[in-house]
C-alpha cells in the first residue's frame, strides 16, 4: 500500500528517534556492541546530539564554562565512565586540586561536576568516533504502527527538498524512542497571564531565552520574582546574584516556594533528606543509589501503587547544597535584598506603575503582594507524554499504556510494554518513561543504564553480540586511543 | 559505584581474591622486616589477606547498616578508603594478641602494614575506576559481579 502511494520505502533494521542525548547513548552502545552505521538510523530534527541539551542549559544559565550537576563518572561519551570527567580535567588543565575535590566529595566539598562545555567536547570526538552523522537522517517522526508481519512502520516528514515526497516510510525489526521532554510546563497562572496580556516578555520561563531579564537589571534598578525551589531557580539566583557583584546591581529579589523545607525532612532517620531556607538539598536528580545501588535494586521489583509511593517517597524538587550559592544567598538576607518566603500564587496583575504583582498567600494566612520587574518560572520542563504526537498516537493505537505515576510504562529492559510485534521491540528511553522500574532515567547516567538493558535485549535477541569482559577491554582502548569501534 | 549488600560483598571478595592476590604475590619478597623461607612468608601473607576477607563481611555489614543513615544511600569514596584505618587496626590487634592461631607467628609491624596499604591502595584504586572497563554490568548492578 505504501510502495502503491509512491512513498519511499527504506529498510533498517534498528531506528532511533528523537536524535539528542538519549538517541546517542543508544547507538554509542551498539556501536560498541559491533552494530554497523548500516544497520541503524537516527531521525532527529537537529543536527547533534547535545544541541538541545546545551540550548536548555545555556538558557537556564549554564554556559560552557560552567559546571553541570551531574556525576564525575557519568559520562555520555564513555559508557564505562572511566577515566571520569574529573580525571580527564585535572589531566587536560593540569590542575591536581580537582583530585583532591573529588576524592573528598561529598562530605568536606561539593561533588566535583563537570564543566557544560567539557561534556560537549567529548560529545563531539565520541559522535565522530561512531561516525553518528553517517547515521543521521533529518526529518519529524509523525507515527511509529506496528506492521502485520513483524517490526514497525515509521513515518517520517522530511526537510522541504529532501525528498520527492512529503512521506518517507522506514521498515524496521526495531525502534527506540528518546524524543526527550514533550515541551516545557509552565505555572498555570503564569501561562494565564501571559495569554491574556500577550506579554512574553516579563513573564519568561527559564528554559527559555530570557538574556532580556539580566539586560533590563543592567540598566535600571529592578525587582526579580523567581518562582521554584529547584536547581535551574539556583542556577538564576547564581545569576543574579553574579551580576549585582559584578557590576554593581541594585536588583532586588523575591523568591516564592510553594513548599518552603526548613529542615531535615522525611518519615525516619534512615530516609531524611537535608533542607533548610526553603531548599531540599540533594547531590543530583536522584539520590545517588538509583543508579546503581539499593534505590534502583528495590524499584526494579516494584509495580503499581507500590511503585508510586516509593516515587513519590524520594521525589521532590531538590537543588545540591554548595559552599558558594550558600554564601550569595546569606549575603542576599543580610543586605535585604533577597527574600525568600513560602507562598502559593493566586494570581499575577499588571500593577498601575506598569509593572507585575503577585498575589501570594501563604500558609500561615499571611497575604503578599510584590511588585516585580519580572518574573522567572523556574519550576520545570516536565509537561504530559500525550502533547508529543508520537506517543499520543502510541497510547491510542499502538497498545501502550501509562505507568503508575502517569508515563509510558516501559520493561525493565526498556520495551515499551503492550507494543511488542512479531520478532520486533519497541523500546523507549529518557524523560516519556519516568515512573517505570529504573527511576533515574533522565539523566546521563540513567540514558546509560537504559541504553545497556537495550543492547543485552538486542543481544538476546540476536540483533547483536553479548558484550563480555574482553571485548568490553579491547573496546575501551580503541575508545582511548579514539580509533573506530 | 553505590553499592547494595551483596555488591560490597561480592565485590570485597572479587577484588581482594584478584587484585589483592597479585599484589600480594609481587610484594611478598620485598616487605620490610621478614625473614625465613619465602614460602612461609607468603603462606602467612595469603592468610592476612584472607583475614581481611573474612573480617571484611561483617565489616561491610557494619557499613551497609551506617550507609542506611545517608540520603543517597550512597558511599562515599573518601568511605572505602579511610576505612583502612578501623579494618587495619583491628586486625593488627588481632594478629598481635595471637588471636589468630593459625598465623604463627604474626608479622612484624612494618611487614602487615606495608602488605596491609598497599594491598589496600590498590584495591580501592581498581574499585573507583578500572573495575568498570572489563565489567560493564558491574557499577549499575551496586558492585554484584555475578
Amino acid at each position: 500500500m505504501v510502495a502503491a502511494a509512491g512513498i519511499p520505502m527504506n529498510d533498517i533494521p534498528f531506528l532511533t528517534i528523537g536524535g539528542g542525548m538519549g538517541s546517542f547513548v543508544t547507538v554509542d552502545y551498539l556501536r560498541i556492541y559491533g552494530v554497523p552505521t548500516s544497520q541503524m538510523r537516527v531521525i532527529s530534527n537537529i543536527d547533534h546530539p547535545w544541541q538541545t541539551y546545551e540550548f536548555l542549559t545555556r538558557c537556564s544559565q549554564i554556559p560552557r564554562p560552567e559546571r553541570i550537576r551531574s556525576d564525575s563518572s557519568s559520562r555520555p561519551d564513555n559508557l564505562w565512565g572511566f577515566p571520569s570527567y574529573a580525571l580527564e580535567e585535572a589531566w587536560k588543565e593540569k590542575k591536581v586540586g580537582y583530585l583532591w575535590h573529588i576524592l573528598t566529595e561529598p562530605i568536606i566539598n561539593d561533588y566535583w561536576t563537570p564543566r557544560a562545555g567539557t561534556v560537549f567536547q567529548c560529545l563531539e570526538r565520541e559522535a565522530k568516533r561512531i561516525n553518528y552523522w553517517d547515521m543521521l537522517v533529518k526529518g519529524q517522526v509523525r507515527m511509529v504502527r506496528r506492521r502485520v508481519g513483524g517490526g514497525y512502520f515509521t513515518v517520517v516528514t522530511p526537510p522541504e527538498g529532501a525528498s520527492p515526497t512529503k512521506r518517507v516510510v522506514f521498515r524496521s525489526r526495531f525502534v527506540h524512542l528518546a524524543v526527550g521532554y514533550p515541551g516545557l510546563k509552565f505555572l498555570p497562572d503564569l501561562q494565564e497571564f501571559r495569554q491574556r496580556h500577550g506579554d512574553y516578555q516579563h513573564v519568561v520561563n527559564a528554559y527559555e531565552p530570557h538574556e532580556q531579564v539580566y539586560e533590563f537589571l543592567k540598566t535600571r534598578p529592578g525587582t526579580v520574582v523567581i518562582r521554584g525551589g529547584g536547581i535551574v531557580a539556583s542556577r538564576v539566583l547564581q545569576r543574579l546574584f553574579d551580576d549585582r557583584e559584578r557590576l554593581n546591581l541594585q536588583t532586588q529579589i523575591v523568591h516564592i516556594f510553594r513548599t518552603f523545607v526548613s529542615g531535615s525532612h522525611g518519615p525516619n532517620a534512615w530516609s531524611r533528606r537535608k533542607g533548610g531556607d526553603g531548599w531540599a538539598y540533594q547531590g543530583f536528580n536522584y539520590p545517588k543509589s538509583v543508579w546503581g545501588g539499593q534505590l534502583k535494586a528495590e524499584m526494579r521489583k516494584l509495580d503499581g501503587e507500590a511503585r508510586a509511593k516509593k516515587y513519590k517517597a524520594m521525589g521532590g524538587t531538590n537543588t545540591p547544597y554548595r559552599r558558594r550559592w550558600q554564601e550569595q544567598m546569606q549575603a542576599g538576607r543580610e543586605g535585604g535584598y533577597y527574600h525568600a518566603v513560602q507562598g502559593t500564587v493566586e494570581r499575577v496583575e499588571p500593577s498601575p506603575d506598569g509593572r507585575m504583582t503577585s498575589y501570594v498567600r501563604s500558609k500561615d494566612g499571611t497575604i503578599r503582594q510584590p511588585v516585580s520587574d519580572y518574573i522567572i518560572d523556574c519550576t520545570g520542563l516536565e509537561a504530559d507524554i500525550a502533547e508529543h504526537r508520537v506517543f499520543a498516537d502510541l497510547l491510542e493505537y499502538g497498545g501502550a499504556f501509562r505507568n503508575p505515576i502517569g508515563r509510558l510504562e516501559v520493561e525493565r529492559h526498556f520495551e515499551v510494554k503492550g507494543t511488542a510485534s512479531g520478532d520486533g521491540a519497541l523500546y523507549a528511553s529518557g524523560s516519556a518513561t519516568l515512573g517505570g522500574y529504573f527511576p533515574g532515567v533522565d539523566t546521563f547516567l540513567g540514558l546509560q543504564v537504559a541504553a545497556q538493558e537495550i543492547a543485552d535485549d538486542l543481544a538476546r535477541r540476536g540483533f547483536c553480540r553479548k558484550m563480555g569482559p574482553l571485548r568490553s577491554t579491547s573496546q575501551w582502548f580503541k575508545w582511548a586511543r579514539n580509533s573506530t569501534v | 559505584m553505590v553499592p547494595t549488600l551483596f555488591g560490597r560483598l561480592q565485590t570485597r571478595l572479587f577484588l581482594l581474591a584478584t587484585v589483592g592476590l597479585i599484589v600480594t604475590l609481587l610484594i611478598v619478597p620485598i616487605l620490610p622486616g621478614t625473614e625465613g623461607p619465602l614460602g612461609d612468608l607468603y603462606l602467612s601473607a595469603i592468610l592476612v589477606l584472607a583475614m581481611v576477607a573474612v573480617l571484611g563481611l561483617v565489616w561491610e555489614l557494619l557499613y551497609h547498616f551506617l550507609m542506611q543513615f545517608r540520603w543517597e544511600k550512597d558511599w562515599p569514596t573518601l568511605f572505602g578508603l579511610l576505612t583502612l584505618i578501623p579494618e587495619g587496626l583491628l586486625l593488627f590487634f588481632l594478629l598481635r594478641s595471637g588471636a589468630v592461631g593459625f598465623i604463627d607467628p604474626a608479622p612484624p609491624a612494618a611487614a602487615f602494614w606495608t602488605h596491609f596499604l598497599v594491598v589496600w591502595m590498590c584495591v580501592w584504586l581498581v574499585a573507583n575506576g578500572p573495575m568498570r572497563v572489563p565489567f560493564i554490568r558491574w557499577r549499575f548492578r551496586g558492585g554484584r559481579v555475578l
